[in-house]
């Protein structure tokens, strides 16, 4: 698992962290079972405060993705699945979102954006075709 | 934060209503914090501002001039032996007995700490590639500072001080210092204090932040409050704005024509509301760095040491 952080971000580290187990999740390079690095072993890493993986993963832990048991560290639950298609949908509705909003800035109109993704579904997928 | 710090377990450090004075010069002016067992405090603040002067008061070093310094619940300028045994120190200009031998000054250092662990030390000096029998003086600076760091942190201190410890060296010595910070966070319950210009390093490891001007606490927090607390804003107007815009809660603000960036404590819903009424829209919204209130609270970029 490798994991990246960077405090000028703004966003704060926990988050980033947090984002980034969830998204590993999601895209399926973390499963079910899969075991997360200890939690000094991932400060060290990273070269943050051990209490910041501490409490990504406690508030991982409380929203249902990770579980950690006595004696056999964290790992990515069993429920984490149904969790990742919510998880997919929040990270492509950011990116919506901000297409959105540069959208309106150019002074796109909402159908113009919605012709504009099919053509360029269209576009992405003759490339494939010829590849 | 709990306003009752006399419990010395619970609280290592403890500074009520410190002023110092340097004859007429006052270094720090009625300043009061609260170091927690178990975490990483950062003072952050410019050069003269007072950094340096609390944690030699915090060592009995000096003695401040009004209000009370406690370590572990002790006076540590009273009673030295009861502080001064459960801390280790990094000085900033990482000052050592230049004539020692990297051994002989492992030797020299474990006789002052009953609690020195031979062991850790070798470890520490293999890590940091330190050659024994290398005299102090010939070592480079970032060799120095690991070798300061080595003797601060050998007797498990309860307490770890270090001012300005990344100030002037290379990134690979830096990273040692982290470490070092993170290591001793880890070992269950112990202490980290310190100072320093690099605020991207304050925000990797730090619990707790504390911003000192001109010998004031002008912000201490939990870093995640502290960030939390402020929003920068980017902000586009109908119409260009010929002067400064007063948005409400700013503490800073730079731009020009139709946009403006500000950074603004408070509530975001109130400064959503406070932009619409100015005639603006919010159209970028960031978590500011640390660097970014700090230049919005001081009026000034942090300068690294000997750059100014």
């Amino acid at each position: 698992m490798v994991l990246h952080v960077s405090p000028h971000d703004g966003l704060p580290i926990y988050l980033q962290i947090m984002n980034q187990i969830k998204y590993l999740v999601a895209s399926g390079r973390l499963s079910p079972g899969d075991e997360l690095p200890p939690i000094r072993v991932l400060a060290h890493q990273l070269l943050i405060n051990p209490n910041t993986v501490a409490r990504a993963y406690r508030e991982l832990e409380a929203g249902g993705l990770l579980e950690s048991r006595q004696g056999s560290g964290t790992r990515v639950s069993e429920r984490g699945s149904p969790l990742a298609k919510e998880e997919r949908a929040r990270i492509l509705a950011e990116r919506v979102d901000a297409l959105l909003a540069e959208a309106r800035h150019l002074n796109f109109g909402h159908q113009e954006i919605i012709d504009l993704v099919q053509e360029r579904g269209r576009v992405i997928q003759s490339e494939k075709g010829e590849r | 934060m709990d306003n009752t710090p006399t419990d010395g377990a619970t609280y290592p450090v403890t500074a009520v209503e410190v002023t110092r004075k340097f004859g007429k010069k006052v270094a720090l002016e009625k300043v009061s914090l609260t170091v927690p067992r178990g975490c990483v405090f950062g003072l952050v603040g410019e050069n003269g501002a007072g950094k340096t002067t609390l944690i030699k008061l915090a060592l009995g070093l000096l003695k401040p001039t009004e209000g009370s310094v406690r370590v572990f619940g002790f006076d540590p300028v009273a009673d030295p032996p009861g502080a001064l045994s459960r801390i280790g120190y990094l000085s900033e200009d990482h000052d050592l007995p230049l004539w020692m031998r990297v051994d002989e000054l492992m030797n020299y250092t474990q006789a002052f700490y009953p609690k020195w662990d031979p062991a850790f030390a070798e470890e520490l000096r293999e890590t940091f590639e330190l050659d024994p029998s290398a005299k102090i003086k010939h070592l480079s600076r970032g060799q120095r500072a690991q070798a300061g760091l080595l003797a601060a942190m050998a007797h498990r201190p309860e307490l770890l001080l270090l001012d300005e410890p990344s100030s002037g060296l290379d990134p690979v010595v830096r990273r040692d210092i982290l470490s070092a910070i993170i290591r001793t966070v880890a070992e269950e319950g112990r202490t980290v204090l310190f100072s320093s210009h690099l605020l991207e390093e304050v925000e990797r490891v730090a619990d707790i932040v504390a911003m000192i001007h001109q010998g004031r606490i002008v912000l201490c927090g939990s870093l995640d409050d502290v960030k939390s607390g402020y929003h920068r804003l980017t902000l586009r107007f109908r119409e260009p704005q010929t002067t400064r815009p007063s948005m409400t809660g700013a503490l800073w603000c730079e731009g020009r024509g139709r946009e403006w960036t500000v950074l603004c404590d408070g509530r975001l819903e109130e400064l959503r509301a406070a932009a619409a009424s100015l005639g603006a829209e919010i159209v970028e919204e960031h978590a500011p760095s640390l660097e970014d209130i700090f230049v919005a609270r001081v009026g000034k970029r942090v300068l690294p040491a000997g750059k100014e």
